[in-house]
């Protein structure tokens, strides 16, 4: 009997470009999965990751003090789990951080045990 | 005062502009900002997904604004914070104001312009009822939000699913507001389909288009908010009333590119863009005043933005160094079916380097289409779409030769 494979057709987020991709589980490709509709292999990687393990990059902002704006823009310098969201949102809200900050600057290392740090977006003096 | 080139607004567009034009050899550069800071909409856009085209990374506004900050210190390119372009004439004399030089009146030999948009208002759409506390642009309740830390409202309705929107309701709702409902008036989403995924879908937030607000509740703060759907002419159906108590409307009903100043100086204007009408290098219909970025026409992709405004740029420069664009055959473009605009409009075919970039938006969603591009009606070029959508602004690059001299128009349509 032909077992029945699974496939999903879904828009590749990665870009802005957001092409309309099929990804398609395969026993002849080796990963597993093959995935059409997508203009660059990085709409394979998100095709299989979002069927398997769904992650997204988190950007939001800290209170920053000494400096000309009361936020700082930051994000997480990888995906992270998407279940873990609203968890990272609590830990980075406790933050205040003080100018001057450097864009990449690491404002939280390895937040929740992810692996991931959040990292600020942009840089901002200090002001007296 | 004087400069070869002056460049009026310092978001992606001027800076990009302003860098491409001193890398050509243009001397003396201003660039005018009436804002605290350069960068433009990008320093409230924290979000990442700009810069997959230009860096092949992925980054946030900021992170995107910054790298061209710091490149046009490094080029030492002159600016004026704080500093807002008053008026413009044909004669390219330019009157600003700030509080520190007053009104001041300069001379230059080419001008840029790159003023952007700017959000359209409520006034511009008819919703009824009073005007309580409660209803923002959503572009105003960004700046607020990444930028002062003022959250706008706690339960929200949004109407308009344009890119400002879509990223708000997740914005919103990161930061512990409940998004009650993204209502959109046409049958389709006005933005990028991938901010629909990661911004609405992500986050279970209905989207229900064919919908319009019919009434928004309350005296002094906004209590409550109707939508109701509309049939094929935008009329309300009885009886498909939903009201969501909230606290805060969000406005995201689109952007009108900010044209005062090309208005003012009698630059011809495109009636579909709403911007003014360009030639292949983004010069007006004024010899010497270049155009590009969100002025021009809407952009979603910030990375097309550079790449247009690099090309004013670069025009802008050869201007000042005396070489002429070749004025001796114009070729005009025009929008067929399925097309809503073309830019540039205009095309003098001996100036074209070695390929011709159109940007288009179609006028509403196909799958499986073709995009065809004619001379005087002849297919020279074409190219499938497994999908285009008004949301998604399209690029077409053809060679030169594809085109020919003897070339009266260029049109583009869908079939
Ligand atoms: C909410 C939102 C989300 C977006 N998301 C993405 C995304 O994910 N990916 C992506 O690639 N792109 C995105 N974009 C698009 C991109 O940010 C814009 O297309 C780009 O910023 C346009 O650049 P610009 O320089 O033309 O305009 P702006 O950034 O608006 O800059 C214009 C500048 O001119 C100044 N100015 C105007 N008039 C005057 C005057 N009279 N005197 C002096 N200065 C003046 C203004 O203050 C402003 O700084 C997004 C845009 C928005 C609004
Ligand atoms: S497949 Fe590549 S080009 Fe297409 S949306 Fe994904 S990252 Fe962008």
């Amino acid at each position: 009997m032909k077992e029945t494979l699974k496939e999903k057709e879904m828009i590749c987020i990665v870009c802005p470009i957001g092409c309309h991709i099929n990804v398609i589980e395969s026993n002849e490709s080796e990963d597993g999965y093959e995935v059409e509709g997508n203009k660059c292999p990085r709409g394979k990687i998100y095709g299989i990751k979002e069927i398997t393990s769904p992650t997204r990059v988190v950007s939001t902002t800290v209170s920053i003090e000494n400096a000309f704006l009361k936020r700082l823009p930051v994000k997480t310098d990888n995906p992270v789990p998407k279940e873990l969201i609203f968890e990272c949102m609590k830990v980075i809200n406790e933050v205040v951080v003080k100018a001057p900050v450097k864009v990449g600057d690491i404002i939280i290392e390895n937040i929740l045990d992810t692996g991931v740090n959040i990292v600020a977006t942009r840089s901002m003096n200090e002001i007296k | 005062m004087n400069y070869d080139i002056v460049v009026v607004g310092g978001g992606p567009a001027g800076l990009a502009a302003a860098i491409e034009s001193r890398k050509n050899g243009a001397e003396s550069i201003l660039v005018i900002e009436r804002d605290r800071e350069l960068g433009g909409i990008l320093q409230q856009c924290i979000h990442n997904g700009f810069g997959l085209v230009v860096f092949k990374e992925e980054l946030t506004g900021p992170e995107y604004a910054e790298r061209f900050i710091d490149e046009l210190s490094r080029e030492n390119i002159d600016y004026k914070l704080d500093t807002m372009v008053l008026e413009i004439n044909k004669d390219k004399q330019i009157l600003a104001m700030n509080t520190v030089d007053g009104l001041v009146n300069i001379q230059a030999k080419a001008i840029v312009l790159s003023m952007g948009c700017r959000e359209r208002t409520r006034g511009s759409i008819a919703i009824p009822g009073y005007r309580p506390a409660g209803v923002f642009n959503a572009g105003t309740a960004q700046r607020y939000l990444n930028m002062e830390g003022y959250m706008v409202g706690k339960r929200v309705v949004i109407l308009g699913s344009g890119d400002i929107g879509l990223i708000m309701a997740r914005r919103m709702t990161l930061e512990g507001a409940k998004v009650l409902v993204v209502a959109e008036l046409m049958p389709f989403s006005g933005g990028l389909t991938r901010n629909i995924v990661q911004c609405l879908d992500d986050y279970d937030i209905p989207l229900k288009l064919s919908h319009a607000v019919t009434d928004i509740k309350g005296r002094d703060r906004v209590e409550g908010v109707v939508i109701q759907k509309i049939d094929e002419n935008f009329k309300p159906i009885p009886g498909t009333e939903i009201e969501y108590e909230c606290d805060t409307l969000l406005l995201s009903v689109g952007l009108i590119p900010e044209n005062e100043l090309s208005k003012g100086a009698g630059i011809e204007m495109d009636s579909k863009t709403s911007g003014p009408v360009v030639f292949e290098s983004m010069e007006t219909s004024i010899e010497g005043i270049f155009a590009c970025g969100n002025v021009v026409h809407v952009h979603d992709i910030v990375d097309f933005v550079t790449e247009e405004s690099r090309h004013a740029g670069k025009a802008a420069a050869k201007f000042v160094l005396e070489v002429k664009a070749d004025n001796n055959k114009i070729i005009e473009t025009e929008a067929l079916s399925g097309i809503g605009y073309i830019v540039p409009q205009k095309v003098r075919i001996n100036s074209v380097d070695d390929k011709l970039s159109l940007f288009m938006r179609v006028r509403s969603v196909y799958h499986d289409a073709k995009l065809s591009v004619k001379a005087d009606g002849k297919e020279i070029y074409s190219v499938k779409k497994m999908h285009l959508a008004p949301g998604e602004m399209e690029r077409i690059d053809i060679k030169k030769e594809l085109i020919g001299e003897n070339v009266g128009k260029l049109t583009v349509e869908v079939i």
